[in-house]
């Protein structure tokens, strides 16, 4: 059983976590061209070695970012998203009108 | 690779003459060996094409250039050996039964190549077309299963809905019970199903591919691609730097990685896939058996063994280490199906990376690197392609085009999203 150690759980087995991929930074919906908006939806990084990802603790809808190497597999910090996104994020279009 | 001896120069062997003939062929010292492939020798200083990976995607491609297009100036280089991926890991699974008429069509068309190769090449892959049984267990798959079944059949690709009575026969010892998590409730038969002895593939195109002139280097890693003004111009390896006209890159598992020293992203997810064989047992299982609710399919090798592969892992991973849940999953799954197997024990066990693309379709063709082509994103699906992806790369590599077949799976489809969506039509849904 692999161990995943929940920031607010504690250590869990790995099967109750999803993967939500690797952290990456959304280009302003609004302003952002087609092929730019494409590459965020579709490409990724893929990277072989240390990933910051999105992970969810299932049973209780909990979201945090894990430190894992995608070689070795050995997770080496998980933390609330807090520590990373200080403020709120606005998914609501700008209003570029002004 | 067959090492066969050449006869004593002596009259054949008679059944009288069997233990004088054998002591003489045993004691005489003349024999010489064959050899499939010739000693590798220096690296040339530079080549027409460089095909990256010596799978049996890499040396389809070669193969086919070398016998259709006349390139002949062709070097294969692996990293690891000849057919040591995923040609060697993948569960030997060659059908056509697909969702889109694009994807129909490649993949018919690989499925007839298939059906070929042993006569076309002169080497037995031991083909065996003995058709492919996927389960429905809720009424959306069997939605599905109708919509398959019609887009086969309208493209000449033998598949049809049965209903239980039919699976019954077709497989007579399929668990059909009613009080089981997932019943089944029909099926999507698909005659045209089959399986091959993968590595005898990638052997067979390496071995004609050098009776024409192409080199394969084993053991012989690249380290960079070289660039000049957008257009790929050679290639660094751990034996020296080459020249080269074209660059392919088949490296299904390191497609992302490669593509990285190119100088480009891919539309790539790498996961692993977990999959096993049983010891040997006495046939039983004519037809290859999938069930996507299940996650596993099943098929008997002419060995005996059973074959059970599952869906990619849960999240992103570059090693092929095997997890508990898994074989576990995977195990429950096929004795949901097959209950008699509970006592049968697992002989080997594995997996292999798998280079998932958002729509389950591969990417073929050009990259954003003039004279730099794709043939990744094969994810779970690459081996029924092996034949029919080596014949179009060629294609593509000497007219500088990717043939009207090969469009649809085009890498620039993610930018107008305009996407051939397979996901519903892999043999073990993710």
């Amino acid at each position: 059983m692999k161990i995943m150690p929940c920031p607010l759980n504690g250590p869990r087995n790995i099967s109750e976590f999803s993967c939500f991929g690797e952290v990456t930074e959304m280009p302003e919906p609004a302003t952002a061209d087609d092929t730019t908006w494409a590459e965020h939806v579709w490409y990724a990084n893929n990277m072989a070695g240390v990933v910051r990802e999105w992970w969810c603790h299932v049973p209780t809808s909990y979201w945090f970012i894990a430190e894992r190497n995608t070689v070795t597999d050995e997770i080496l910090r998980t933390y609330p998203a807090g520590e990373v996104f200080k403020e709120r994020v606005e998914f609501a279009p700008k209003d570029t009108s002004a | 690779m067959s090492i066969a001896g050449q006869p004593p120069p002596t009259a054949p062997l008679t059944c009288e003459a069997m233990p004088i003939g054998l002591l003489r062929y045993g004691l005489w010292g003349g024999r010489t060996r064959r050899r499939d492939l010739p000693l590798p020798g220096e690296l040339k200083p530079s080549y027409d094409v460089v095909i990256i990976g010596g799978g049996g995607h890499g040396l389809a491609t070669a193969y086919h250039l070398a016998k259709h297009w006349g390139v002949r100036n062709v070097c294969v280089l692996d990293r690891g050996y000849l057919g040591g991926g995923n040609t060697a890991r993948n569960t030997a699974v060659i059908r056509s039964n697909y969702i889109t008429p694009e994807s129909v069509r490649f993949y018919k068309e690989g499925v007839e190549l298939f059906t070929r190769f042993s006569n076309d090449l002169g080497y037995n892959i031991m083909y065996s077309q003995r058709g492919q049984l996927t389960l429905a267990h809720s009424d959306a798959s069997l939605r599905t299963f109708r919509l398959r079944a019609e887009v086969n059949k309208h493209l000449g690709v033998r598949s049809e809905m049965v209903d239980r009575q039919q699976i019954r026969e077709i497989v007579p010892c399929l668990n059909m019970a009613d009080d089981v998590r997932y019943p089944i409730l029909g099926g999507l038969w698909h005659r045209d199903g089959g399986t091959a002895r993968h590595d005898a593939v990638a052997w067979a195109y390496a071995a004609r591919a050098a009776e024409m002139g192409v080199e394969l280097h084993q053991r012989t890693e690249v380290t960079g691609i070289r660039r000049d003004k957008g257009k790929a111009t050679g290639v660094e390896t751990t034996r020296g730097a080459i020249a080269c006209g074209h660059v392919v890159q088949a490296v299904a598992g390191m497609s992302s990685r490669l593509a990285d020293m190119a100088g480009f992203r891919l539309p790539i997810r790498s996961f692993p896939l977990q999959a096993m064989v049983t010891q040997p047992l006495k046939p039983f299982l004519d037809p290859l058996v999938s069930s996507a609710a299940l996650h596993a399919y099943v098929s008997q090798t002419g060995r005996g063994e059973l074959v059970i592969g599952g869906g990619s892992d849960p999240y992103e991973l570059y090693s092929t280490r095997s997890t508990l849940e898994l074989k576990e999953s995977l195990i429950a799954h096929t004795l949901e199906m097959f209950p008699f197997l509970a006592e049968v024990k697992m002989l080997r066990q594995w997996a292999g990376i798998t280079d998932m693309t958002p729509d389950y379709s591969p990417i073929m063709g050009e990259s954003p690197l003039k004279n730099y082509w794709l043939d990744a994103g094969w994810g779970t699906w690459g081996f029924k392609a092996t034949p029919v992806s080596g014949k179009y790369m060629a294609e593509t590599v000497a007219t500088e085009r990717a043939p009207a077949m090969l469009r649809p799976f085009r890498l620039d489809r993610f930018a107008t999203y305009d996407l051939a969506n397979e996901m519903g039509a892999t043999a073990a849904s993710h």
